[in-house]
């Protein structure tokens, strides 16, 4: 009644518009949903195997495997290994796989496989607690010549990781020095590094890489030099001090503990094989936010009856929002105001072309036999009812012609809804009656205009996809078809019935 | 195709549907009282109290039963109008305007007999022609008799005049001519002529068929130019009055000229056309700003009509 101020009402659509989209691109960002279908990831499928003889005693066989591998996210895992017993144990920092079994013996063989998504922002946790340095006792001479190369490395550096680059130079055989060639032996190189840099007051250990390649098998680990400069554990090849985790390079092992050990078995080795896969984005996201207990966000939790369900319903704003555009901005005249969203909806059943020649073929039928009915002379609600009861027949004719005719198509007709199309038939009927033929070829091909823009917009593969796993965009959409419902302007299609206008102007 | 831009549109301040909805329905009629204006029974005895007169009312059919009724109270009827009390558009008025025996003839000249018109009134209870499809009544009115000044116009219907009522000022008009291809209906998209009146003499503007201009009226070949309505002043103080009675800012009056009872109210309309533009060549908004941006409005339906008579044939 009154003139309200409209501000309350704009800034409301423009919040509904702006929490739709944000929310979508928060749970793309942080869930890594994809926009798009037919998005595909690549992950890695890393398959440990365990060789070991076993001693005819009871087996323990305990496994390193990596939890949070800088650079990767861990997908799934899972152990094949008939027999054993199998669990993750989880232990200051440590994850083992471990195998149990009593009474075993002769060669056995344990699979570990796990698969890793490429994830550049993953890093691994912060540390409960920084490691400190181990105490080393050097026996002379090498303790006079770890102190000098030392010296030597701290003169030459500034901070732990030029230090240890400098320490890694000083090692080389290129480089050596009477001192380092008294300390290196092949065999030892590594632990020495360690110790020495332990020495130094700078925290080290050794950690091991697999090296990702498409299809390898029987693939060993690398070992690497890993220091702690305070904050994080940094990562070096102990060869030609590069610094840093290489792009396709996972982190098996870090830390201190033992990558395999066996408890009742002899020979125990560890082999690694590899594949690169591709796994549709969308899929991967669900797997993940299953994991990540963010799963309540989404449909994916409901049953499938009811998802596919969800699936239909959640297209129908789509509809509304074509037949509130078409009848508001454009201005097509249709049958029933809702009647388009109700065929269109069918036709996403039925798929287009059949259903349309089945719509209008049930309705043309029926406009024949409700002219019959109008000569009964029938009360409203029995002429109708009667209807529904044809439209029944016809439908169920159509389909048994069509399946005959070698058409299954026939059978999808049933999609339809029978008491809407009645109505529709009643309506038309009496439209010709009373305003003649050709307000009911407009109203009529308006309709299915409509029907069949709707239609086009909601099979589309990312309608149904965005819909359905980005709900809260249906917020942005009611925003628009409030935002439509205030559009005060003229309709295109009266530009065209204002056009005698002209003359006046 | 043939366009007219908005610009020129908005130039000559033509009403679209899209604002009349928000700006003028939704704005100034208030929901509670539709139900007056889609009753054609209930309007007939709300614009009674204020002196609006209406055509008699010869019957209520309420119930399935009453029909029975019905022949017995027409056998002695030369004339008579079957509305639905709920229908809009004129969807569901049968005209009789005479009888052959036992047959009864329409206003198109088509003979129908009894139960054809039984037939219609079941179909207008059950809510055939009702705005939602619910059940319904049927009204039974006297015929009007058109005075000839103006009948000589129309070919075969009653013609009427619509006046778009705001806030209580009429504040433009159209004679409205049935044609044959309108079937004797007052209906402008099915092909009646929609003649514009000077607000301020009553006298004819433009004429328009299917939204094109003419000037003969294509059955009766009569010129359209020339038109004065009678009483002007009158219909105009009667269509204000509507307003009081319903309380609807914003609306259509449907007026007929009796050739004995003089101006009749036959309906009214919560929700009248934009048409009326056309046959006026002029647009509304114009008008209804002046209204709008009036400081102080005219209490009494008389001196708004004098108003509008004075202000809006410049307009």
């Amino acid at each position: 009644m009154t003139n309200r101020s409209r501000l309350p009402f704009y800034v409301a659509v423009f919040l509904l518009i702006a929490t739709g989209i944000s929310l979508a691109i928060w749970r793309h960002v942080e869930l890594g949903i994809p926009w798009l279908t037919g998005e595909q990831r690549p992950v890695w499928m890393v398959e440990a195997r365990v060789d070991f003889d076993a001693t005819n005693e009871s087996v323990l066989a305990s496994l390193n495997v990596p939890g949070q591998p800088p650079g990767f996210r861990l997908l799934s895992e899972q152990a094949a290994s008939p027999g054993y017993g199998f669990s993750i144990i989880e232990k200051s920092g440590n994850r083992r796989a471990e195998w149990s079994k009593r009474d075993v013996s002769g060669p056995q063989t344990l699979y570990f496989k796990a698969q890793f998504v490429p994830d550049a922002s993953a890093e691994s946790g912060p540390l409960s607690q920084p490691p400190t340095t181990r105490r080393v006792f050097w026996e002379e001479p090498q303790a006079t010549a770890v102190r000098e190369i030392l010296e030597q490395a701290k003169a030459r550096s500034s901070t732990p990781e030029s230090m240890t680059r400098e320490l890694i130079r000083l090692m080389q055989p290129d480089t050596r020095t009477q001192n380092t060639t008294l300390l290196v032996a092949e065999e030892n190189y590594l632990e020495l590094l360690v110790d020495m840099l332990n020495h130094s007051g700078i925290p080290a250990r050794t950690a091991d890489g697999l090296e990702l390649e498409d299809a390898r098998r029987r693939q060993k680990l690398t070992t690497f030099l890993q220091i702690y400069d305070g904050r994080q554990w940094l990562t070096f090849d102990p060869q030609t001090a590069e610094q840093g985790v290489p792009e396709n390079l996972l982190l098996w092992r870090e830390g201190s503990a033992s990558l395999l050990d066996v408890v009742g078995g002899d020979n125990s080795e560890v082999g690694f094989s590899m594949l690169r896969q591709t796994v549709p984005a969308l899929q991967m996201a669900t797997m993940q936010f299953e994991s990540a207990g963010l799963g309540f966000l989404s449909f994916y939790e409901l049953p499938i009856e009811e998802q596919s369900m969800f699936r239909m319903l959640l297209l129908l704003p789509l509809g509304a929002l074509v037949v509130a555009f078409m009848r508001i901005v454009i201005g097509i005249r249709t049958s029933g105001t809702f009647m388009p969203v109700l065929i269109a909806v069918a036709f996403v059943q039925t798929t287009l072309v059949p259903g349309l020649i089945a719509f209008l073929s049930v309705v043309a039928l029926g406009l024949l036999m409700r002219g019959y009915l109008s000569s009964l002379n029938l009360l409203l609600v029995s002429r109708i009812s009667a209807l529904i009861i044809l439209v029944i027949f016809i439908t169920a004719g159509l389909s048994i012609i069509g399946y005959q005719m070698g058409f299954n198509t026939g059978m999808t007709v049933t999609f339809f809804p029978m008491v809407i199309i009645a109505w529709t038939i009643e309506r038309m009927s009496i439209l010709w009656e009373e305003e003649g033929g050709r307000e009911v070829l407009v109203q009529g091909t308006g309709s299915l205009f409509v029907a069949i823009c709707a239609y086009l917009l909601m099979s589309a593969p990312l309608a149904g996809h965005l819909t359905f796993n980005f709900p809260e965009l249906h917020l942005s959409i009611l925003g628009l078809i409030l935002l439509m419902g205030q559009y005060t302007g003229y309709k295109l299609s009266e530009l065209k019935r204002f056009t005698p206008m002209k003359v006046y102007d | 195709m043939n366009w007219i831009s908005p610009r020129r549109l908005n130039r000559l301040g033509m009403l679209n549907m899209n604002r009349r909805n928000v700006d003028y329905i939704a704005r100034y009629n208030e929901r509670s009282s539709y139900p007056l204006v889609d009753n054609k029974l209930k309007t007939k005895l709300a614009v009674a109290e204020y002196g609006v007169k209406t055509p008699q009312l010869l019957q209520v059919v309420r119930q399935q039963h009453e029909i029975s009724k019905f022949r017995g109270m027409a056998e002695g009827l030369a004339g008579f109008a079957i509305k639905p009390a709920k229908g809009s558009g004129g969807k569901g008025i049968t005209v009789i305007t005479g009888r052959d025996n036992e047959e009864y003839i329409k206003a198109s000249s088509a003979r129908v007999d009894a139960p054809y018109l039984e037939r219609h009134l079941t179909n207008i209870l059950a809510g055939l022609y009702s705005l939602a499809g619910t059940p319904d009544v049927a009204i039974v009115e006297s015929l009007v008799e058109s005075a000839p000044s103006l009948a000589r116009y129309s070919f075969q219907g009653v013609p009427d005049i619509r006046i778009v009522v705001f806030q209580g000022y009429p504040v433009m008009a159209m004679l409205r001519l049935a044609t044959t291809a309108s079937d004797g209906k007052a209906n402008l998209h099915q092909g009646a002529v929609g003649v514009g009146l000077d607000i301020g003499s009553g006298r004819s503007l433009n004429a328009v068929q299917f939204n094109r201009p003419i000037t003969l009226h294509p059955d009766t070949g009569l010129a359209l130019e020339n038109i004065e309505i009678e009483a002007w002043g009158e219909m105009l103080e009667m269509a204000s009055r509507c307003y009081e009675a319903t309380g609807l800012g914003y609306m259509g009056v449907d007026l007929v000229v009796d050739a004995n009872e003089g101006p009749l109210l036959l309906e009214l309309n919560a929700r009248p056309g934009l048409a009326i533009q056309m046959a006026n060549g002029r647009g509304l908004l114009p008008r209804l700003r002046a209204i709008e941006s009036l400081k102080r409005p005219h209490f009494t339906p008389q001196e708004r009509a004098d108003f509008a008579m004075e202000s809006f044939s410049a307009l």
